[in-house]
């Protein structure tokens, strides 16, 4: 049995300590809001955060969660991701979608970190997150505006 | 990828209690003539007893529910309907859904094919009056409805924003939707005019946008998850063709959690109740391949064999003029080859289908991008009749061509498995064949390996003189569906599209084929033919330029005195970069012409001190007829761009002894958001027909980029990836 708090709640479970979270999370309690996307950590669509920092999921093993904090796409409410969140839409940032949860899970990372970032920190937060419908002009933008919007 | 349907049937009647009569030959035989009557179509039980036609539904709770016959995979076909269907009805933008059709050619073909499906760039084309239509219909059914609770004639009535107006009353569409939908629905009616359009050229959100800053929970097929849903892997074999010699399925079966092995057409299932319990089953096989007559070459073997041909001559594509004799008389010649990998799709959201098959029905949930197809295959495979099948479309996490398969091998494979299973003595239980990444990457599938060879002469006025051009490239139509289309005289034309019709005032050219065999699966990749041919067109004009000592963007426009409209978008693409791009750079220019639509690229390209470039901005020209929802046609052009850079930039499917090279991003690398440009859209404001966006922005960014390495560095790329001449 594994314990850790997942979206602010104890969460309590027993499984093969092997299994990778990205999967505990989406076949097991059923929150497919963290997309499978390369299981090799090179493309970040899998992102959550655990303990405030942006994690691959595919590559954390819950075994290895006995006691952690982990926030999915469906959970996260901080000032920094309702900015990014409010910035997505203003700016029509998703095409089709699929990557953007991993997306936003590492700008509200980056964000919370660094409230003001330049265009070489979005560079190194954001460069592990791939989208192959190239929505990254708009995503620069989209973490830029919610800068100020956090300002606000 | 399928425009080259364009046989057009008839537009689409609004009549007494109908609103479709449709009379449309398809694939496989299975349309016939056929009047749906008004509320009669599957999913109106869910939408109380408001309007609910086949195209919209207005909900007593007030919402306006489109119903998008196209596939969403992120090119906002489902936002462009709601548009068309908004504008008419005058609806509000916020209260405005879209939701995807089920699977019934009879109501929901693409007008364009005749059968239900999406793709090369049809979208808007074929829906631009059926949905202003059906919008319109249902703006009258509220309006007589209106016209007969306040008895005030409908004349007076007016609609705006969502709601109803006239004799000093109002009423949203909710509050009139249960007496609307005991309207007829009038026999005819009048669309507007341009001028009066509010939505149209201006502005419509994407309907399914917050969901998607949420964790799209509900709309992937990937996220599907019926109660009590098993997880399918398949191992496959290693190289293309081969079959399964001998298995060892003790180990899998051992692993706590693994369902079952069962073995397909396809290679070995291996059931559990969740992925990563699979894909573990997976890996404990004990598989033996039988090669066959399966591909057993090397990339480097086909391409040999591909050169083998090129000094042959191949099956003549439309010649024109005698590209022969004004070589021999030209002042120059400039002979040239171009090599260009296979590619894979590699959208984000891997393949995957979902079933449920109790021998009796069976339903399936996932990103079908030709429903009718995979409809009619399903069908095929688990021995049941049309409509003893349903497949409810999910939202794709991408496509790019991927998921429109004329083979329906995903469905097909789905439906072996949940037949196998059952077969197996098994109770029916939903099962969902999930693709890792490196099946995908390793699948097959791919955009075709091609070889060119261009011999074009100039005079000694710097004008051209002769060209003759040949291609090596599987064909991608050929045993499919669509071939009768396609292929003509032997010549898939979706192999020459862009050279053999190219607008170019070019009256001597010789353009021909070989089509060879070989033992890949190929597949239409964002663009199709035009990923490569644009791209040696575009740097053959700008060579050509270079050799006459003129101006690229001068040059070009010298030929393209017959088409108004691709000289447009050059120009305004020419114009909007300005004379220069920002300090320190290089610029290329390409213009083409795809899937009926204009776009020309000015890229701005940095050469790093380690020799490596970055594109810093591309400044476009797009003519897309009436630009129906603008801000979606700029996020088509930077993605159109952002795919077609990563291409060239570093994607190359090889193979050695037959076996795929790469296996997942991190040897089939995409774009990264360090690579991406500025991209300037600048819309051309027609009012013509529209036409595609999805595609068209892929081509011209290629060929721009060499171009502007040319004018930097003066090496001439003739060979993809980028990655190959260490500017990568």
């Amino acid at each position: 049995m594994i314990e850790f708090t997942l979206n602010g709640k104890t969460q309590r479970v027993d499984v093969d300590p092997d299994m990778p979270l990205l999967w505990l999370l989406r076949d097991e309690l059923k929150l497919t809001g963290t997309k499978f996307g390369c299981g090799v950590a090179s493309c970040g669509a899998c992102t959550v955060h655990i303990d405030g920092e942006a994690t691959r999921s595919c590559q954390a093993l819950v075994g290895d969660l006995d006691g952690a904090a982990v926030t999915t796409i469906e959970a996260i409410d901080s000032p920094a991701a309702q900015a990014i969140q409010a910035a997505w839409v203003e700016l029509q940032v998703p095409q089709c979608g699929y990557c953007q949860s991993g997306q936003i899970m590492s700008a509200s990372a980056l964000l919370t970190e660094t409230p003001r970032p330049t265009d070489d920190d979005i560079d190194a937060a954001m460069e592990g997150n791939l989208c192959r419908c190239a929505t990254y002009a708009r995503i620069r933008k989209a973490i830029h505006r919610a800068a100020e919007i956090m300002e606000a | 990828m399928l425009h080259y349907l364009n046989s057009k049937l008839p537009a689409p009647q609004p009549t007494r209690r109908t609103f479709l009569k449709l009379s449309a030959g398809a694939v496989g035989g299975l349309l016939i003539g056929t009047v749906v009557p008004h509320r009669s179509v599957a999913q109106s039980a869910s939408m109380g007893d408001g309007i609910a036609t086949p195209f919209v539904h207005i909900t007593p709770d007030n919402r306006v529910v489109v119903i998008s016959k196209h596939l969403d995979k992120g090119q906002g076909a489902a936002t462009g309907l709601a548009t068309l269907v908004a504008e008419e009805l005058d609806a509000a933008v916020e209260q405005v859904e879209a939701e995807h059709a089920p699977s019934n050619p009879e109501v929901y073909a693409n007008l364009l094919f005749g059968v239900q499906g999406t793709g090369g760039s049809t979208a808007m084309a074929n829906s631009f009056d059926q949905y202003r239509q059906a919008g319109a219909t249902a703006r009258a059914m509220l309006v007589n409805a209106a016209a007969a609770e306040w008895g005030v004639p409908a004349g007076e009535i007016s609609v705006a924003n969502g709601v109803v107006s006239g004799g000093g009353n109002s009423a949203s569409f909710g509050e009139l939707a249960a007496k609307a939908a005991m309207q007829e629905p009038p026999a005819e009616v009048t669309l507007k005019s341009p001028d009066q359009w509010v939505y149209i050229g201006n502005h419509f959100p994407r309907v399914e946008l917050a969901q998607k800053t949420r964790g799209s929970v509900g709309l992937f097929g990937m996220d599907a998850q019926p109660d009590n849903c098993l997880i399918a892997v398949t191992a496959r074999s290693p190289r293309f063709g081969a079959t399964l010699a001998s298995m060892d399925a003790a180990d899998a079966l051992a692993i706590d959690g693994v369902e079952a092995v069962l073995q397909i057409p396809q290679g070995v299932a291996v059931l559990a109740a969740n992925t990563w319990t699979a894909m573990q089953g997976r890996e404990a096989l004990a598989l033996e391949w039988e090669d066959g007559s399966g591909e057993t070459r090397g990339t480097d073997e086909i391409l040999a064999d591909f050169r083998a041909l090129i000094d042959e001559p191949g099956l003549p594509s439309n010649p024109r003029g005698d590209a022969a004799a004004k070589l021999a008389e030209a002042a120059q010649v400039i002979e040239a080859e171009y090599v260009f990998p296979y590619l894979a799709h590699a959208p984000m959201e891997p393949l995957d289908m979902t079933v449920l098959y109790d021998g009796q029905s069976a339903t399936f949930w996932g990103g079908s991008q030709i429903q009718t197809i995979d409809h009619g295959t399903a069908a095929g495979v688990l021995g049941l009749e049309f409509p003893q099948v349903a497949i409810n479309t999910r939202w794709g996490g991408g496509s790019f061509g991927r998921r429109a398969t004329p083979d329906a091998h995903l469905t097909a494979e789905t439906a072996m498995i949940g037949k196998a299973w059952l077969d197996a003595g098994n109770a029916a239980r939903p099962i969902k064949l999930v693709y890792a990444r490196e099946d995908d990457i390793k699948g097959g599938y791919y955009r075709p390996m091609a070889l060119h060879r261009v011999r074009a002469g100039l005079d000694a006025d710097g004008n051209i003189s002769g060209w003759e051009h040949r291609i090596v490239s599987q064909s991608i139509f050929t045993g499919t569906g669509f071939e009768s289309f396609v292929v003509h005289n032997g010549v898939d034309h979706s192999t020459v599209e862009g050279i053999d019709d190219t607008t170019y005032a070019i009256p001597d050219l010789h353009v021909d084929v070989h089509h060879p065999q070989v033992g890949v699966p190929t597949l239409w990749w964002r663009s199709v033919g035009h990923t490569h041919t644009a791209y040696v067109m575009e740097t053959m004009m700008d060579e050509l330029a270079q050799a006459a000592g003129r101006d690229p963007v001068e040059f070009r426009l010298a030929y393209l005195g017959d088409d108004a409209r691709l000289a447009g978008v050059l120009r305004l693409a020419a114009e909007k970069a300005g004379p220069t791009g920002p300090e320190g750079t290089h610029r290329g220019v390409a213009v083409h012409k795809s899937f009926n639509s204009y776009v020309a690229e000015v890229a701005d390209v940095r050469i790093r001190d380690d020799g490596t470039l970055k594109v810093e901005k591309v400044t476009c020209g797009v003519d897309c007829g009436v630009p129906i929802n603008p801000d979606n046609i700029v996020a088509q052009i930077e993605g159109g761009i952002g795919y077609g850079l990563s291409a060239v930039l570093r994607e190359e499917i090889t193979m050695t002894g037959g076996e795929v090279d790469q296996e997942n991003y991190p040897d089939y690398e995409p774009l990264r958001i360090t690579d991406m440009p500025e991209v300037e859209v600048h819309i051309v404001a027609s009012t013509e027909a529209p036409t595609g966006i999805g595609e068209p922005g892929t081509p011209p960014i290629g060929p721009a980029v060499a171009n502007a390495v040319f004018a930097a560095t003066g090496q001439r790329l003739r060979d993809l990836p980028l990655t190959k001449h260490g500017l990568v």
